[in-house]
């Protein structure tokens, strides 16, 4: 009797946030989700308190009223309470006796939470908090960050929004903020892919998370190839995640991996999502990139890997991208060492490095052709320079093996 | 993106310090702190005795050994940092301007990234 109803069965939990939430918006208005969320989630601990291992029979509606209870509660003791008013009359209209699914909720939500205004960090933190359903600690905690500096950007992020309150789209009106609900969530995905080696284990699983909500809005717009394209690319990357990180939580580059241990599961699904997708569309930059990983994913080891084609859509991807960012214009050239030989990618790496100096990984590349060159001394140069520059701590450690390995060598 | 910002100082500018520059100092660092709190960019700050209280613990022939004094002699010493936590370089810099001892002739602040935190059970 002592376990915890959140234990036994979290999945139910995490799936009722963002429904009671957007139940909550449509009633009383979306300029609202500051005391609508903090409503839910007074809902959710008492329905922890008070289920005790015996959900009610509709989970949802129990919560629902729960949270209204508490929303009314919490619009009575605001002092703007006068204010609030006269704006809900005005804006829960439009919302109001709609119905809608457990799917338009969820994107609502990740519209609302991915507001373009917001700072990335605050998108995010919002994001896993409102929809993903992770408590301030935990967010904290996966960010090793201050709880009450968390808590301080979601209140702020939540004003904002309400601030902004009727600028806010209707489920279906997806055209305008989706790039940034993509952007949110790959960020997401990426960051937990930084931090997970050489960090303490964190009790919340970003890279998770992250799959989790893209999968909510694959299932809200199936038919939209870059959320599919992005599903894909998360499922195909996250495949890797066993060969990645070696016993001595070491990083392990992709041409080093044992690919038997990357997860053909998520491979299968990740493939079929971009098979589908690919057909008669103009793709973006997301479903491109799934279609590398893709390519990456069904070769059994680097050399046959078909390296003419990735280098083709990484060709693609700058143009898609109007060659705006300069980390594709890197991978490209990888690309390009593979199938025009190491000679041929120095030259356009020495190209890019004169106009972006600073970017991250250009002098590890560097290093590496060089490395496969033979051209030890100056490979070490080029490691030392990388690991100068680097800012992440697994990249460091790998570049000061490959340079310790370098100057062992004969 | 977390940053260090270290803040160097060199003790014959303390000295120097009118009252008015003083009180300044200290209620500038007390509304940054309350700012940067304000904002959820603040991590922590810490101020550090002088470096004549230091111990250096350095291996001899691969042993642990204890000494006076600090790591290196030099005129600054690092007095204190502020770790923050901000979307990118440019919005750091803002902070650190905003740090009253980047007002001050002869103090200095250096920014650093992290590329690793664990600061325990959070």
């Amino acid at each position: 009797m002592t376990a915890s109803p959140l234990r036994v069965d979290e999945g139910l939990w995490r799936d009722l946030v963002p429904q009671a939430l957007a139940r909550l918006l449509r009633t009383y208005g979306r300029d609202q989700i500051d005391l609508c969320e903090d409503a839910v989630q007074e809902a959710l601990l008492a329905a922890h308190q008070q289920w005790a291992g015996q959900p009610p029979a509709d989970p949802l509606a129990w919560l629902v009223t729960a949270a209204r209870r508490r929303y009314i509660d919490l619009v009575r003791s605001d002092h703007r309470r006068r204010e609030r008013e006269a704006r809900e009359a005005l804006l829960a209209l439009p919302l109001n006796g709609s119905e809608s699914s457990a799917v338009d909720d969820s994107l609502l939500l990740l519209q609302l939470c991915c507001h373009p205004a917001l700072p990335r960090s605050a998108q995010v933190a919002l994001t896993l908090r409102a929809i993903a359903g992770l408590s301030t600690a935990q967010i904290a905690n996966v960010y090793q960050l201050p709880e009450s500096t968390v808590a301080q950007r979601i209140t702020r992020a939540k004003r904002r929004i309400a601030e902004l309150g009727g600028a806010v789209p209707r489920p279906g009106d997806v055209t305008e903020r989706l790039p940034s609900v993509l952007d949110v969530l790959y960020v997401m995905f990426t960051e937990a892919h930084h931090t997970t080696i050489g960090e303490p284990a964190h009790d919340a699983d970003l890279a998770a998370e992250a799959i989790r909500l893209a999968r909510l809005l694959h299932a809200a717009l199936p038919h939209d190839t870059e959320v599919s394209g992005l599903l894909a690319l998360m499922l195909l990357t996250e495949a890797r995640r066993p060969a990645r990180v070696g016993a001595d939580n070491r990083l392990i580059p992709l041409d080093e991996q044992d690919r038997r241990r990357w997860d053909q599961t998520l491979i299968a699904e990740g493939r079929a999502l971009v098979e589908r997708s690919v057909v008669g569309a103009t793709p973006g930059p997301y479903l491109l990139q799934a279609c590398i990983a893709a390519l990456h994913a069904e070769a059994p080891d680097t050399a046959s890997t078909d390296w003419s084609e990735i280098l083709a859509l990484y060709r693609l991807l700058e143009i898609v991208t109007d060659h705006r960012n300069p980390t594709i214009a890197l991978n490209r050239i990888v690309a390009e060492a593979m199938v025009h030989g190491e000679e041929y990618a120095l030259a356009h790496i020495d190209e890019l490095a004169e106009q972006h100096p600073h970017l991250p990984r250009l002098a590890a590349v560097r290093a590496h052709l060089l490395d496969r060159l033979g051209r030890d001394d100056e490979a070490a140069v080029a490691y030392r320079q990388a690991i100068k520059q680097t800012r992440n701590i697994a990249e460091w450690r790998h570049l000061h093996t490959r340079l310790r390995r370098l100057l062992a060598s004969p | 993106m977390k940053y260090l910002i270290l803040m160097q100082v060199d003790p014959e500018v303390l000295e120097r310090l009118t009252e008015e520059q003083q009180r300044m100092i200290e209620e500038g660092h007390a509304a940054f702190m309350a700012k940067i709190k304000e904002s959820g960019e603040f991590i922590a700050t810490q101020a550090l005795a002088d470096p004549s209280q230091s111990k250096v613990v350095r291996a001899r022939n691969g042993v642990p050994e204890v000494t006076d004094g600090p790591f290196a002699e030099a005129k600054e010493f690092l007095g204190g940092f502020y770790l923050v936590d901000v979307e990118d370089e440019a919005r750091v810099l803002e902070l650190a301007k905003m740090i009253p001892d980047a007002s001050i002739d002869g103090l200095a602040l250096e920014i650093r990234p992290v590329m690793f935190s664990d600061l325990g059970d959070l």
